[in-house]
């Protein structure tokens, strides 16, 4: 004899969740969402909720999470303050494509648009930013729209999803059932290549000279690494990597040639306007790669593999477009491809690299200057993580140094807002990433500026005890718009100077274990006991204050002509 | 090497969703691009809506544009055309005092001319309807001008295609064609 029992629109969420196999939720209550969290509290020996100190580090958490799991990161906020507080977060994860499911409070339906207490127009103001959003004033709603959100979030080119679901919802009462979607007719995740476009790429890549692959983070998300490694081993081609593709392959792999773009490394901007062909890998042409567009790779044909048509031709005019997933198009086309090798070509990367290492990288690992260098505190984090580490950095100076020079062994060991260069990012990102991934070392690498907008994180972290390891490389400026100002605006440094508390007595505040560096002879033994504790913990280092990074592509300039002073 | 821009029809194919109509606009907004004409209404598909959009842009954006449309979960399918590929028509209301009518002797030729429609009138004012192409209304408006127009209102832009969408196809529905 089972009755049906009823369960409010509240327990619903919930279940919903636990059916999507959640288990963690990054959030912050108020008085729209108060009903779910009324059951979180009963559910809370299977759904970890975790209070960040602020809706926008929930956002940045989740994110962390996703990015080293790959799993759809879920946040919870309340009604206007709390949901508008989620849009960088939103905006930031849409750009970088990152699962994401946002879960929002809204005021009682009778009250939509009466300018009610909190009332915000959050699916308005989302929209732009969210990969699909949707309201819900039904408690029977929640079900089906929970399972298409995450469906949506975690298929085809992920993205974030954002759902508002009024008070009177969540408080309604419903008969519960849940199937998982499987399709929306109106949404195709992952489009179909064309073989005759496989073949004829397949034709270029083989009749090639001079090839060069660019790849980006579609090989992550994809979890085509391997694939992706088999296709440049049999073809032999020079590999280059953009911020997001960081880490997808080994950093000592003989085929990797280094990163594109801005302050990416010499040889492969210099040689994306000599190679014969251009292929680029789950990559979307963003102008901090490509520099100006008028002089980008115009002498080399172009393939694109890509899981979004909108990406296609949206930047650079390709000669070859294949849509899919590159888990499945990179072994496909690697049964057409011949096995070759490019060593005279690849021996020009190795010159150039020669170049640059002489004219910076040296300097920038083994400084001669009493000062310490950004770089050579990444180049010590390396040795003490022999590469294994999770990576994360926040938007900067520190930022670039940190993907430039940082060695990965393993895949989804890089985050960083790269699309939407968020400041704040990497603390809170750094804490979901431990919480995703807790087997691993985590080493948040920051800037004084991008720390003090998420500082108090500091909090959260010390509440749920991640071990997460905070090195926050402190100039006294905003380094990298001090950089422009003195490069292109005669160094007329404009609110760029911080005077800085003293950010070990505000980590000891959180009771984190912190301490400060300043002298070289100490920076190894320093980031020794960091790695070392189980605990979370903060590294300050006082680096060279008016330090510039190159290589650099002024903004443009043609990647060629890419500044090495 | 500019393009030149164009007059493009983006018609789009929708489920019903209350958020969509803001998404599309959203993509325009985006990139600072003025629509000059939107209209929404069903198609020959049960529960499926179509959007007709029109845009003065070059060839190059209107394609990247309908890409962007096209990748939005609930749009099925959409489309641009120019205007050698549609059949297209808008449709222009005049309300004009009656008076006129009896006191300005050309008008009632100009209103007989334009074969347009009288839909309305009454002791005070005649409404007059008329559909075809933009000169065809603007001209209309033009010659009614000097003899006040009280309201004028043009429509958006309807239009079919000359080929067909096969929106039903993409469905996996009963085609049509
Ligand atoms: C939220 C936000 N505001 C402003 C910027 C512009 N911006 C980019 S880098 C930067 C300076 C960052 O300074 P800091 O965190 O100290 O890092 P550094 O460059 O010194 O390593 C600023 C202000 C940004 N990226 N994000
Ligand atoms: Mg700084």
């Amino acid at each position: 004899m089972s009755k049906i029992t009823r369960i409010s629109g509240a327990e619903a969420v919930i279940k919903s969740l636990l059916k999507e196999g959640i288990d963690l939720i990054y959030g912050y209550p108020g008085g729209a969402i108060m009903p779910i969290y009324d059951e979180l509290h009963k559910y809370e020996d299977k759904l970890n909720h975790v209070l960040t100190r602020h809706e926008q580090g929930a956002t940045h958490a989740a994110q962390g999470f996703a990015r080293v799991t790959g799993k759809v990161g879920v946040v919870m906020a309340t009604s206007g303050p709390g949901a508008t507080n989620l849009i960088t977060g939103i905006a930031d994860a849409q750009i970088d494509s990152t699962p994401m499911v946002c879960i929002t409070g809204q005021v009682a339906s009778h009250l939509l648009g009466s300018d009610a207490f909190q009332e915000t127009d959050i699916i308005g103001i989302s929209s732009p930013v969210t990969k699909w959003n949707c309201q819900v004033t039904k408690a029977s709603e929640i079900p089906k729209v929970l399972a298409k959100a995450f469906y949506i979030a975690k298929s085809g080119r992920p993205g974030p999803v954002l759902i508002d679901i009024t008070k009177d919802a969540q408080f309604e009462l419903m008969e519960f059932s849940y199937s998982q979607c499987k399709s929306v007719r109106s949404y195709i995740p992952v489009p179909d290549y064309s073989i005759k476009q496989l073949k004829k790429a397949a034709e270029l890549i083989n009749n090639a000279k001079k090839p060069l692959i660019v790849f980006g983070q579609g090989v992550i998300l994809g979890n085509a690494e391997t694939e992706f490694k088999n296709f440049i081993e049999k073809t032999g081609i020079p590999s280059a990597w953009t911020i997001l593709g960081l880490s997808a392959l080994p950093s000592d792999h003989p085929l990797n040639v280094g990163m594109v773009g801005m302050h990416g490394n010499y040889a492969p901007n210099v040689l994306t306007n000599q190679c014969d062909l251009l292929i680029a890998v789950g990559m979307r042409f963003d102008d901090r790669v490509t520099g100006n567009l008028d002089t980008y790779a115009k002498q080399a044909k172009i393939i694109h593999f890509d899981i979004d048509p909108a990406e296609i031709n949206k930047i650079v005019e390709v000669d070859v477009p294949l849509l899919g997933n590159v888990k499945e198009t990179l072994p496909e086309i690697l049964k057409l491809v011949n096995k070759n090798n490019h060593e005279s070509w690849l021996g020009k990367f190795h010159s150039l690299y020669e170049i640059e290492y002489n004219k910076v990288i040296k300097e920038e690992l083994h400084p001669t200057k009493e000062g310490l260098s950004m770089a050579e505190v990444v180049k010590e984090i390396n040795i003490a993580s022999k590469g294994n580490a999770i990576i994360i950095t926040d938007v900067g100076q520190h930022q670039m140094v940190a993907c430039r020079y940082a060695r990965f062994n393993k895949s989804k060991s890089n985050v960083t807002s790269g699309g939407l260069g968020t400041m704040g990012f990497a603390l809170p990102a750094a804490l979901g990433a431990k919480m995703g991934a807790p087997e691993r070392e985590v080493v948040a690498i920051i800037g004084d500026g991008g720390f003090q907008m998420t500082i108090q994180e500091l909090g959260t972290i010390f509440q749920t005890g991640s071990a997460v390891k905070i090195v926050v490389l402190n100039n006294n400026y905003l380094g990298m718009v001090r950089q422009w100002q003195e490069m292109f605006f005669e160094k007329r440094y404009a609110s760029t100077e911080l005077i800085n508390p003293d950010f070990v007595t505000i980590a000891k505040g959180y009771y984190i274990e912190a301490k400060k560096v300043s002298k070289r002879e100490e920076l190894k033994s320093s980031i020794e006991l960091m790695m070392n504790s189980k605990k979370p913990f903060f590294l300050e280092v006082s680096v060279e204050k008016e330090h510039n990074v190159f290589p650099m592509i002024p903004t443009g300039a043609s990647v060629s002509d890419i500044r090495l002073d | 090497m500019s393009e030149l821009n164009k007059t493009y029809t983006i018609s789009v194919y929708t489920e019903n969703n209350l958020g969509l109509l803001n998404r599309i606009s959203a993509i325009f907004l985006k990139r600072h691009i003025s629509i000059e004409s939107f209209t929404t209404s069903e198609s020959e598909i049960e529960n499926i809506f179509r959007f007709i959009i029109v845009v003065n842009i070059t060839k190059s954006r209107v394609e990247r544009v309908v890409k962007q449309i096209e990748k939005q979960i609930e749009v099925i399918a959409a489309f641009y055309h120019s205007n050698e590929e549609t059949i297209f028509l808008e449709t222009a209301l005049y309300k004009i005092k009656s008076q006129s009518l009896f006191n300005e002797k050309p008008l009632q030729k100009i209103i007989k001319n334009s074969q347009a429609n009288i839909i309305t009138v009454s002791p005070e004012y005649f409404v007059i309807e008329k559909t075809g192409w933009r000169k065809d209304t603007e001209k209309l408006y033009y010659d009614l001008e000097p003899y006040g127009l009280l309201q004028f209102v043009r429509s958006g832009r309807i239009s079919v295609s000359k080929e067909p969408m096969n929106i039903s196809n993409i469905l996996g529905l009963n085609t049509d064609k």
